[in-house]
């Protein structure tokens, strides 16, 4: 008998498609892109300039660490918000969204890596 | 059996939350891929969506709350700098690992690494959270998205593991230890 039971709480993603714009997922795929990039570009700029670092230094136990990682959050943070209120009612072309996102994830995880920032810098 | 407050924060930090967020990652990244080759889509309850949100939204917290302790508590201790005299350098790690040129990359090469990208991986894993959680059905119109969010669940795998590596490795060359001792058991001799 159970089985003859309609079961209302299942959700079937076989049948269920979202025909909403896909501005909120494109903003939060592209904030993330612009975060990590925003995290590399302040530690390469920290770790070469004395001045950044020195008004990087939020927390002076953690050194220039804590400013490059809280100005990439909030660059972050602001970034989505901002794209996420200008694209939500919007339909995006996801792939060039994509494109640039991995563009900028890519720059971070050069720029993260240190020979890779030594290289930049000269040293 | 006793341990220092150095050593214990260090311990959670990276055995704990760090070691926790990167098997958290493995799973959704498995999960990724399994559904992106199955014949008949998933169904899951209610119940199973929310369980399933539940684990994605920890997934990402156990990424904060790794990379938070490790910059603010752990991080400090790590770069303490030794007072002018001292030559036991056990309390200082930083500097016992460029005292040498054996263990120097263990600091020039792993904890500058380290300390930058490990926060890669739980802002990418809030991005992933956030469209599985909010937007999963949106993948199935545009399975671009899920490129997208595959590739960036791959970047945090990538991310965590280089952190906990470097993590382990500087551990076991120049641990972080000291402060009060915490007598967990005494054993009998």
């Amino acid at each position: 008998m159970n089985d003859m039971k309609p079961q209302k709480d299942v959700l079937d993603d076989s049948t269920a498609i979202d025909h909403s714009p896909n501005g909120a997922v494109s903003a939060a795929i592209l904030s993330a892109g612009i975060g990590s990039c925003a995290l590399g570009i302040l530690a390469v700029m920290a770790d070469g300039s004395k001045a950044v670092a020195h008004w990087m230094t939020f927390y002076l136990p953690t050194g220039p660490l804590a400013g490059v990682t809280s100005t990439a959050i909030l660059v972050w943070l602001i970034s989505w918000a901002f794209l996420a209120r200008r694209w939500r009612t919007k339909t995006l072309a996801i792939t060039k969204v994509n494109t640039v996102a991995f563009v900028l994830l890519a720059l971070s995880l050069l720029l993260t890596f240190p020979p890779f920032a030594d290289l930049l810098l000269g040293k | 059996m006793e341990i220092t407050v150095r050593a214990f924060a260090s311990d959670i930090h990276g055995m704990l939350f760090g070691g926790f967020f990167l098997m958290a990652i493995f799973g959704v990244v498995v999960e990724l891929f399994r559904s992106a080759h199955v014949e008949e889509p998933s169904k899951l309850t209610a119940r199973g969506y929310s369980l399933e949100r539940l684990y994605l939204i920890v997934t990402a917290g156990l990424g904060w709350v790794a990379v938070l302790l490790g910059a603010y508590i752990v991080y400090p201790w790590y770069r303490a700098i030794p007072p002018a005299g001292v030559t036991n350098l056990a309390g200082y790690p930083q500097h016992l690992l460029m005292a040498s040129p054996l263990t120097t990359g263990w600091h020039g090469l792993g904890m500058e690494w380290k300390e930058h990208i490990s926060w890669l991986a739980p802002i990418a894993m809030t991005m992933v959270a956030y469209v599985l959680t909010k937007h999963r059905l949106a993948m199935k119109k545009y399975p671009q998205i899920r490129t997208a969010v595959l590739v960036f669940a791959l970047v945090a795998l990538v991310s965590a593991s280089v952190a906990g590596f470097f993590g382990a490795m500087i551990d076991s060359n120049a641990p972080v230890k000291g402060g009060t001792t915490i007598h967990l058991v005494r054993g009998n001799l």
